[in-house]
């Protein structure tokens, strides 16, 4: 997935300006940079939520085209999961199998059941949604965004605010499915210490450009952005 | 006088539950849209909408009389003084009832439940669904506050209806008539029939409202 020269303005304000990134299959991309850079933007721009009011996002090669219904095969290949998931008012069941339910899927009872496995929920499959902890929502909230199988996952501060426990689930379920299904995963975060654990690359967002992006080795330890040194290093960017 | 009571109480569940559905079967798709879109003159669509919770009774019954008399519209159809007619009344009082209370419920949750169903992989009529399902507890409110203004509907019915024995003759419009006689036993006894009705429709409703339509 890619996305070129991407701009973006909120109430003539600019956000993103000739944005350009790319994230292959395999590759677990973190997004870094201050609060109000646009990350958030950035990720509903590749989930076509959002228009840009210029640049392109190519997803396997096809351009989106930001209308809901001519983007729907693509939009179906990708997921997104947001800081604070919304839990249908049913079942934890039902709500991981709404997905495979809208694509008419075969076998959903095996696929839900896996899913639900992958985050250590199985045993509270049949608890209403709204019942759930903020980290056992976060946890369903992830099921139901890969029990179909996306080939791109974007992530939107996934574990703020979540314990230790339930971060740690989820850092793993996120590694194992881009590891294990060789998906494409965008992970927008203000937290650097789980960006180094977990991104295989890492870009640092910065006044609507991507300042730097490399490896996430590199960028921590030999960046060549003085911006980017900075705030590695927790200092202010300016 | 047994079997007229029961006459008038079956013809009175005939006449409000027929117009709740059909109402409903237009309110509910047109709040739907008008909570999940925002369109030019929304604002002023919703206030029009809202004034008419208080549409005079009388008034829609002039209103149909009118457009059923001999000399009106759809005078041909001879469905004045029928059944019918009475269902035409209760449906322009209680359309803009369910619409503007489908619209406040669905327009509550959409942001929310849109966007989610969206990134899950709904398209747009799968989306509508997934809308009016989470806003279900609000939309079956909508439809029991219908059906409660329309089986307590007493003048419109009776200018449209004309509260003839054995044919149009309902509970509101026979207790006027009872209680004008000064036989007030049996016009509190027709009040406590209406009441136990809008009950046992309101218990069944309730039970709907707890449970979702799975896509």
């Amino acid at each position: 997935m890619r996305a070129e020269d991407i701009c973006k303005r909120f109430d003539g304000k600019k956000v993103l300006e000739e944005l350009s990134i790319s994230v292959s299959c395999g590759e677990l991309l973190a997004i870094i940079g201050p609060s109000g850079v646009g990350k958030t933007t950035l990720l509903r721009i590749l989930n076509g939520l959002l228009y840009p009011e210029d640049g392109d996002v190519y997803f396997k090669g096809e351009p989106l085209t930001f209308e809901d219904e001519k983007d729907l095969d693509k939009r179906r290949k990708m997921a997104l999961l947001s800081q604070k998931p919304y839990p249908f008012k049913d079942t934890v069941w039902e709500n991981v199998a709404y997905p495979l339910r809208l694509r008419s899927e075969e076998e959903i009872d095996d696929k839900v059941s896996d899913a639900l496995e992958h985050v250590s929920l199985l045993e509270m499959a049949d608890r209403r949604a709204g019942t759930l902890s903020s980290g056992e929502l976060q946890r369903m909230a992830f099921a139901r965004a890969t029990v179909f199988g996306p080939d791109v996952l974007l992530l939107d501060e996934f574990t703020a605010h979540l314990d230790p426990y339930n971060i740690s689930v989820l850092e793993d379920a996120v590694e194992w499915y881009v590891d294990s299904k060789g998906a494409a995963a965008v992970m927008v975060t203000h937290n650097l210490f789980q960006a180094k654990r977990i991104s295989h690359s890492t870009a640092l967002l910065f006044d609507g450009r991507i300042i730097e992006k490399d490896s996430t080795e590199k960028i921590f330890e030999y960046p060549e952005d003085e911006r980017t040194e900075a705030f590695v290093n927790g200092e202010m960017v300016f | 006088m047994a079997s007229d009571l029961l006459h008038v109480t079956v013809l009175s569940i005939f006449v409000s539950v027929s117009a709740t559905l059909l109402a409903s079967a237009m309110a509910v798709p047109l709040g739907t849209v008008m909570g999940l879109h925002k369109f030019r003159g929304r604002e002023v669509v919703k206030t029009f909408t809202y004034t008419l919770y208080g549409f005079p009774p009388v008034v829609a019954g002039l209103l149909i009389y009118l457009l059923l008399s001999q000399r009106g519209p759809l005078g041909s159809l001879n469905l004045l003084f029928t059944p019918a007619a009475m269902i035409l009344a209760q449906m322009v009082l209680v359309f803009p009832i369910i619409t503007g209370l489908t619209m406040s419920s669905v327009s509550q949750v959409a942001g929310e439940v849109k966007e989610t169903a969206m990134t899950l992989g709904a398209d747009r009529w799968q989306t509508a669904k997934t809308v009016l399902n989470e806003a279900r507890i609000g939309v079956i409110s909508a439809i029991m506050v219908g059906f409660g203004r329309a089986i307590a509907e007493v003048g419109a019915v009776l200018m449209v209806g004309g509260n003839i024995r054995w044919h149009t003759r309902v509970l509101t419009t026979a207790i006027v008539l009872e209680t004008r006689r000064g036989n007030f036993e049996y016009a509190l006894v027709l009040g406590a029939v209406l009441l136990t009705v809008a009950l046992i429709v309101f218990f069944v409703l309730k039970r709907y409202q707890d449970k979702g339509v799975k896509i």
